[in-house]
């Protein structure tokens, strides 16, 4: 096929347009200029294409040439995707480190994938298997924590002439299968996709059951269920970037994609220097090893930022594909709404609200969509699950932007970060009254079984503590605390224990920057049950201000900090509460 | 080298010069307009159409006519000539010597837009800056590599803060190069000889680089300005080892310029009509401050800005705040009650402070002791506004020992003097003295060893 060339005529930031460009097609990848800076197709006009650039381009002009690729924006995969940490167009960070020095320059191109490394495969399919796409033929053994499936790429079907275990470079044939007309396909471990595409499964069914992150306030009260949703807009400074550092610490899905995406450096610096030396708490491995980073941050080039979204997401898929619970944590998406919104305006489309493109919305309704839990394609029905937390950065944490209600249109979850909550340095600073799940319900037969009892009924009770909390909050600042009923005065005491003792949770403390969903239930059961026995013991005449001034109450507040291997303390604390209520 | 002059400018909108019938003119270049009374301006390419060249003077265009006024391209970006006879010199807003003394012999050229810090090559910052005030170093931690902006407002002293800490910013224990790059962007000529005096004074001056770009120069000017100041902090943390603070103010004139050119381009505007890539490029500028793996040097940024009507959710200390790490406030409220330096605690923040302090750093209890200050002098000013609604006697007895305490850490915290350099340990002992106000069962945020430790014997005896 012949090679499309054209000539640059305009450059506008990184939007760049050529003529001669007959032939090429949208979103295609093309190199630009003598020094093949990396751009993409976005708009076609006759034989003009306008492009848009992933890197900077400065000293480009008019009269350089163009040339596609024929080919959409992939990405690679395959072993060697774990540990890595990638661009938004998937060249690896620390392979550009060598090639270009501590800044990065332009015109670099790095295999996203090493070619050299040879990897142990296991074959598990056979000679005579009849496979399709999806196919599990063998693993890898890629980190401690990740058995890496190779799976048969998804347009391929036929049946396997050869398969071979052994050492083997990404590129080497692995097997060959034939297809239905007789050829012969060859098949390696290396498989590419195109990023704006959602990769093929079977059907997609419900989330049913809960991604446990170790964080109560996330886990009791709004949970997000694995394949499912969620967003987290909050202005600057209320903790958006620790509680998605902390979910990709402690969730418990097999494989964590975080992609930032327009943010700070020393973030992924925080993140690469940090999850090395972190403990999964199932299996005591380095987080690190089930971890892939996407990294675009805010000073790199801002259509790069558009894309590594979609770099991430289709990782998260391949991951998916293979059967495995997979998470993926973009932060921030208003950066990558904002990097549409600059290319938007070059173009000089009409614009949507606050200058955003009117796209907007179905580009983030694609994106969150591509979340769920899968049957995956090949034969054995395995299902993998995929779900997405997006962090939206809304300018003065005003919740009418566009991009918090594009987000909020399609994702089921919703942690509404305060900045009052941050002032006060309750952290997490989830505000309890604004924040939602809809999974609670479809989680109910979940969470009953783990916990052996109607769950949702206590949650539920811990949250109307809250509410009514925040309506006796007006009465008290108008004319003071000591006009409320006594009963009305233990609800202020146990609400204030749900927040302190239960809410509030220290991500850099050692022991409470993650609780089991164990310990939850039983910090939470003991904090509702002290408040039902305090109560009873009011009806029974005990005086008020002995059951405020409980000593118990002390412990209680350090009940949070009992380590995963001695919850039989927080029994034995229950125990001691309830003899303290009884003797009065 | 010669390079081609062209007659052919057609129009001049605002600071854009439109120049026709161009050829071979590369986005981003650097132009050299010339007035008809001989006078040179330099420009930017901003856009390249085919054979026209839209170039943004930085010198305004002022006596820029369509006839008469020619442009030549010179065929590079802009640039800083690099050496290390930089430092005590004083230069415009373009990088111009100003300050009598002969040119710089550049060592090197350097693009002042420079390459973005590849994130696998940064070193996370973790070292702990002293900079005397109490407010700062104790609760709001500023550590190299940092950028940490000051959010103030009109008739506030930001000047005179950022001037002590240019002063007094140490790392303990060392013996390192430092330096000062300063960058004015659209300053009175009193508050930039207010900086350059004090300099003097101290003989700061001796490691300090200035950029002066004054409210009377040219506006667009300001666009170059905090680059060339970067790009100059780069070459002297990362080629000469250097410890460098870079001080920029104000960025709201920065801002400003940057949407009178959007304007003039007809851009299609973000909020309150800054462009709409306000975000990306400031993080441009922000994101120059770090430290790499394996250099000794090391550049941190503190940004000033004045928030429009004390407004912290302006698109410009709403995008400040998204990129740097943390924020100090000043408050009009604690100004007006005469504290010095009028630092608002609360809703400051060093996002980067967790990795500061403690153990091997400042002390051991400064996590511990840092987040109950800060819980109880929330509760506090609580009490404080309970007090004002309801009278200080509706307040519960502890309530009212929090309300003292609140007013003592304004009084006694906050306030210091203005060449008063407090070290970590008096700033740590300050708090304990405060906090032994506290009954001790409220002291809930710090361990047990500590207290038995730290806190001063009149409250263990209750």
């Amino acid at each position: 096929m012949e090679q499309i060339k054209g000539e640059i005529i305009r450059v506008s930031g990184p939007l760049v347009v050529a003529k001669g460009m007959n032939g090429a097609k949208m979103y295609d990848v093309v190199h630009v200029s003598a020094m093949e800076l990396v751009g993409e197709i976005i708009e076609l006009r006759g034989d003009r294409a306008s492009i848009q650039v992933y890197e900077d381009t400065a000293g480009i002009g008019p009269g350089e040439p163009v040339t596609s690729t024929n080919q959409p924006l992939n990405v690679e995969l395959g072993p060697g995707l774990i540990e890595s940490i990638f661009d938004g167009i998937q060249r690896p960070l620390d392979k550009v480190m060598e090639k270009t020095g501590n800044l990065i320059t332009r015109g670099v191109h790095v295999n996203a994938l090493d070619r050299s490394k040879k990897w142990d495969f296991k074959a598990s399919a056979k000679p005579g298997d009849k496979v399709a796409g999806g196919a599990i033929l063998g693993s890898v053994k890629e980190t401690t924590l990740v058995e890496h499936r190779i799976m048969v790429p998804p347009d391929v079907e036929g049946v396997i002439a050869e398969i071979k275990s052994g050492s083997f470079t990404i590129e080497e044939t692995i097997a060959r299968i034939k297809d239905k007309d007789g050829q012969s396909i060859e098949v390696s471990m290396l498989q590419k996709w195109p990023v704006r595409k959602g990769r093929p499964y079977q059907k997609r069914l419900a989330p049913d059951s809960l991604l446990s992150t170790g964080q109560r306030v996330i886990d009791t009260f709004f949970p997000v269920a694995k394949g499912g949703t969620a967003s987290i807009p909050g202005p600057f400074g209320s903790g958006k970037t620790v509680v998605q550092h902390q979910l990709a610490k402690w969730a418990d899905a097999e494989i964590i994609v975080y992609i930032g995406c327009g943010e700070r450096g020393n973030e992924m610096t925080d993140v690469l220097l940090e999850f090395p030396e972190l403990k999964d708490p199932k299996s005591g491995e380095p987080l690190m090893k089930r971890t892939v980073l996407v990294a675009n941050t805010s000073n790199m080039p801002v259509a790069a930022r558009e894309a590594s979204i979609y770099t991430g997401i289709t990782i998260a898929e391949y991951f998916r594909d293979m059967g495995l619970n997979v998470a993926v944590m973009a932060d921030s998406t208003s950066r990558w709404a904002e990097a549409l919104r600059e290319i938007s305006g070059r173009l000089e489309e009409m614009p949507g609200e606050e200058g955003y493109p009117a796209y907007l919305p179905t580009k983030a309704a694609d994106f969150y969509e591509r979340a769920g839990r899968v049957v995956c394609l090949g034969n054995d029905n395995r299902e993998g699950t995929l779900t997405i937390i997006g962090a939206v950065s809304p300018p003065g944490g005003d919740l009418s932007d566009p991009v918090v209600q594009a987000t909020l249109k399609v994702v089921k979850v919703y942690w509404g970060l305060d900045s009052k909550l941050a002032y006060r340095r309750h952290f997490p600073a989830i505000n309890w009254l604004i924040s939602y799940s809809l999974y609670l319900e479809s989680l109910r037969d979940y969470f009953n079984k783990i916990t052996g009892v109607d769950w949702l009924s206590l949650r539920n009770k811990a949250m109307a503590i809250l509410e009514k909390e925040a309506e006796l909050e007006e009465i008290v600042r108008l004319v003071g605390r000591d006009t409320l009923s006594p009963r009305d005065q233990l609800l202020l005491e146990s609400a204030k224990s749900i927040r302190e003792d239960f809410l509030h949770q220290i991500a850099f403390d050692p022991v409470d920057t993650y609780a089991s969903f164990k310990k939850q239930q039983k910090l939470l059961t003991l904090i509702l049950n002290i408040y039902e026995w305090n109560l009873d013991a009011l009806e029974r005449g005990a005086e008020p201000e002995k059951l405020m001034a409980l000593s118990i109450r002390d412990e209680i507040a350090k009940a949070k900090y009992t380590p995963e291997n001695q919850l039989e303390k927080i029994d034995a604390l229950s125990l001691k509460a309830r003899e303290e209520v009884d003797k009065l | 080298m010669t390079f081609k002059k062209y007659l052919s400018i057609t129009e001049v909108v605002g600071p854009l010069i439109l120049v026709e019938n161009t050829e071979g003119i590369k986005y981003e270049e650097l132009a050299e307009i010339e007035l008809p009374s001989g006078e040179h301006q330099l420009g930017r390419v901003l856009e390249v159409n085919q054979d026209k060249a839209l170039v943004q003077s930085f010198g305004g265009t002022s006596g820029v006519s369509v006839k008469g006024s020619s442009a030549r391209f010179l065929g590079r970006g802009i640039e800083l000539g690099v050496s290390s006879d930089l430092l005590g010199r004083i230069f415009d807003g373009l990088g111009r010597p100003i300050d009598d003394g002969p040119a710089i012999i550049p060592d090197k050229m350097l693009n002042i837009n420079g390459n973005p810090i590849n994130p696998y090559a940064r070193n996370y910052p973790s070292e702990f800056i002293q900079t005397g005030f109490s407010a700062i170093d104790g609760l709001n931690t500023l550590v190299r590599g940092q950028k940490l902006p000051i959010f103030s407002a009109a008739g506030l002293p930001h000047s005179r803060i950022a001037a002590q800490i240019a002063r007094q910013a140490r790392v303990l224990g060392s013996q390192e190069k430092f330096a000062v790059v300063f960058g004015a962007m659209g300053i009175t000529f009193e508050e930039a000889n207010f900086f350059i005096s004090d300099f003097q004074k101290t003989g700061a001056i001796e490691r300090a680089v200035l950029f002066m770009n004054l409210a009377n120069d040219p506006a667009i000017e300001r666009i170059a300005t905090p680059r060339l100041a970067l790009t100059a902090a780069e070459y002297l943390a990362f080629e000469l080892d250097m410890q460098v603070l870079v001080i920029l103010t104000d960025m709201t004139n920065y801002c400003e310029a940057l949407r009178e050119v959007s304007a003039a381009r007809k851009e299609i505007p973000g909020r309150r009509g800054y462009p709409g890539y306000l975000y990306t490029d400031l993080s441009m500028i922000y994101e120059r401050a770090g430290r790499i793996r394996g250099k000794k040097g090391s550049i941190t940024q503190i940004p000033i800005l004045t928030m429009p009507e004390d407004d912290k959710t302006h698109p410009i200390p709403d995008l400040t705040g998204y990129i740097t790490e943390g924020q100090i406030i000043i408050s009009r409220s604690l100004h007006r009650k005469g504290i010095y330096p009028p630092i608002d605690v609360l809703p400051s923040l060093s996002r980067l402070r967790d990795k500061g302090i403690g153990e091997e750093r400042t002390r051991a209890d400064h996590p511990n002791w840092a987040s109950q200050i800060f819980a109880s002098y929330a509760r506090g000013k609580e009490a404080q506004e309970l007090a004002t609604i309801l009278g200080e006697a509706a307040l519960s007895p502890v309530d009212r020992q929090h309300l003292l305490f609140a007013n003592r850490f304004e009084q006694e915290f906050v306030q210091q003097g203005e060449y008063e350099d407090r070290s970590i340990e008096k700033t740590l002992e300050i708090g304990w003295s405060l906090l032994a106000e506290l009954p001790r069962l409220e002291l809930k945020r710090i361990k047990d060893e500590y207290l038995d430790k730290y806190l001063p014997e009149k409250s263990k005896a209750e």
